[in-house]
């Protein structure tokens, strides 16, 4: 077998559909009708789920380490809620995409300073990005609405047919189905040559260089994919909570969404998901201990989570699941662990 | 030109307040390497240290000072060698969500202990209202910084050119594998650096509680100007976080008093154009290796 057949072989192995994948999948539609009363909370962490999402296609793929990801939230957002708020575009599918392109654009135009220099200089970049949209959101309150938020959004009929209510169910299946698209295609991007060589990128620029993958053309345009998704993860936002403020920038937001990707693991797409839905209960369950100070616990769980070594938790966390997996198909790890997440 | 001259000596006084706030970072994200978000937080323990002796146990300003410094160095060194130590080979990603939970935590735990208002502390009499020097009006606190901020970063820059630590810290951070060859404890040297940068920060937090305003979320709203003197100032010596901070400071105060709707938009602005230029810094040599 030659070098080349053996890499794409193994490479159409690993992007096929395993039966795990579609159980899960199966398992998330499930709560929409197992949990008919806690729409609202799901809603929140598929809309997590999916900010994630972008996040793990730039950090767990391609390297990026970024600070300010609300930046692209907070454009999609502010966009699907202008959009709405001054009747441009009323069908929600529609301001949707245009939300997510304005995220594109953004993401697009900033990737240039992005890709330049080391993971300092990024991490101050995109941060830096970030508070100043926040920034100009403030100064133009006048347009943005300030600290009050935007106000007057009004969502139309979901395609003419499905009205929000307020128990939130319409707003969770079309979230959920916006998700499970929007996967599909990053599925299909991360196993594609071009997302293998994001990953080659991400291992060793040089060397990816050196056999011949245009590195700064790669990461520019992964980033602005990511900054699609994460546009359009706020414009869900905007529209199943028809608010959007000036927080929507907020370095918090950035932070927590790290968190969440640290939870589940990067680079193998599954991570925000999971670790999305592991922040929002773990959030649910510290702010009913303590309402206020939940800050302290998350603060906690991230130092320990850092101290202790994410693969190391990554590893415990799959051994039950995988031991239960050997003993009973009888083959090795099922639920592969990422490749070198940490140098 | 009066107001012209106040406002310099307004900025120059916050700029160099920022200097004695940030230059621990320096040391810390600048020499060693260490992406530290939750310098903030040392600077925020040294303030609130320093207001709970001053209006609660009733301490003379002055006195509270320098305890604010070895209230911060004590809560420094005591981190660095339970928590710090083991990251300084991690990845910046890992020093990053490290240090983003400290900040988490500590805005919580002020937060609970000390409640969420901005908190002031009670300045002697000598310390209030300001005084004209050929029509300049000069706030007394203000001079109060200048000055010591000053002859801090004299005695800084003396230590680290002239002393024997000064040398040997050099060394450790330009080469630990040789300096630690030669018989220099790097990391002892490293931990004595980290607990002294927090001591000033803690020190810097005490004085700022009437300027920058303390509250529990002062880490989280000052991390961008600390981040901004290191990556801007570069770090080859004191000087380029110094000139880094004065420039930032009689910016930011000159931009909020000349275009005040444009708030701190020229700030980010500056930064990331700075950073887009020169990556390595304005002056001198690579922030990060």
């Amino acid at each position: 077998m030659t070098a080349q057949t053996d890499v794409a072989y193994h490479a159409r192995q690993h992007g096929r559909w395993h039966w795990s994948e579609i159980a899960f999948w199966a398992i998330v539609l499930a709560c929409g009708f197992i949990f008919p009363s806690r729409y609202l909370i799901m809603t929140e962490v598929v809309r997590l789920a999916l900010f994630a999402l972008s996040l793990d296609l730039i950090l767990g793929y391609a390297g990026i380490v970024s600070l300010g990801h609300a930046a692209f939230f907070g454009m999609g957002a502010y966009c699907a809620g202008l959009l709405s708020a001054h009747g441009l575009i009323n069908e929600p599918v529609l301001a949707l995409i245009v939300a997510g392109l304005a995220g594109m654009v953004l993401g697009f135009a900033t990737s240039f300073l992005v890709i330049r220099g080391v993971d300092l200089t990024r991490l101050m970049v995109t941060l830096g990005i970030a508070l100043l949209l926040e920034a100009l959101a403030e100064r133009f309150s006048d347009i943005t609405g300030g600290t009050d938020g935007l106000q007057g959004i009004e969502m139309q009929p979901l395609l003419g047919l499905f009205e929000f209510d307020m128990f939130g169910k319409t707003g969770f299946f079309y979230s959920l189905a916006v998700l499970f698209l929007l996967f599909l295609l990053a599925r299909r991007i991360v196993h594609s040559p071009f997302g293998l060589s994001l990953r080659a990128i991400k291992n060793n620029p040089l060397r990816a260089a050196a056999i011949g993958i245009p590195v700064n053309r790669r990461l520019i345009a992964i980033y602005t994919i990511a900054a699609f998704y994460a546009g359009i993860a706020g414009a869900l936002f905007t529209q199943t909570t028809q608010l959007a403020s000036l927080d929507v920038f907020a370095f918090e937001r950035s932070a927590d969404l790290m968190l969440m990707l640290v939870i589940g693991g990067a680079g193998y797409l599954y991570g925000g998901l999971l670790g999305a839905a592991v922040f929002k209960l773990l959030q649910v369950a510290f702010s009913t201990i303590t309402p206020q100070y939940w800050g302290f616990w998350i603060g906690l769980v991230l130092v320990i989570i850092v101290m202790v070594g994410r693969q190391r938790i990554h590893a415990a966390a799959l051994f039950v699941p995988n031991l239960i997996l050997k003993q009973i198909g009888g083959r090795k790890a099922v639920v592969a662990l990422t490749d070198n997440e940490a140098p | 030109m009066t107001a012209v001259l106040t406002n310099l000596f307004d900025g120059v006084a916050y700029g160099m307040l920022l200097f004695v706030l940030a230059c621990g970072l320096a040391v810390t994200l600048g020499l060693m390497n260490f992406v530290n978000l939750a310098h903030g937080a040392f600077a925020m323990a040294g303030g609130y240290v320093c207001a709970v002796l001053v209006n609660q146990s009733g301490w003379p300003f002055f006195a509270a000072l320098p305890l604010a410094f070895v209230a911060s160095a004590a809560i420094g060194a005591a981190l660095e060698r339970t928590l710090y130590r083991h990251l300084y080979a991690r990845s910046h990603l890992d020093q990053v969500l490290f240090s983003i939970g400290l900040v988490f935590m500590s805005v919580a735990a002020v937060d609970y202990i000390m409640g969420s208002s901005r908190i002031f502390i009670n300045l002697p009499e000598a310390l209030q209202g300001q005084f004209d020097v050929f029509g300049v009006g000069i706030g007394r606190y203000r001079l109060m910084i200048v000055v010591i901020c000053g002859v801090l970063t004299a005695l800084l820059q003396l230590v680290l050119a002239k002393t024997r630590f000064g040398s040997r810290l050099r060394a450790a951070v330009d080469d630990p594998r040789a300096a630690s060859g030669l018989g220099i404890n790097v990391p002892q040297v490293f931990a004595f650096t980290f607990a002294f940068g927090c001591g000033l920060a803690g020190l810097g937090g005490a004085l700022s509680a009437e300027i920058l305003g303390l509250d529990p979320y002062f880490p989280l709203k000052f991390m961008i100007y600390f981040l901004i003197v290191v990556t801007v100032g570069g770090s080859s010596s004191i000087t380029g976080p110094f000139l880094a901070s004065l420039l930032l400071g009689i910016g930011d105060v000159a931009g909020k008093y000349y275009v005040p709707k444009m708030g701190p938009f020229v700030i980010y602005t500056m930064m990331i154009v700075i950073l887009i230029w020169r990556p390595n810094g304005l002056f001198g040599r690579t922030a990060a290796r």
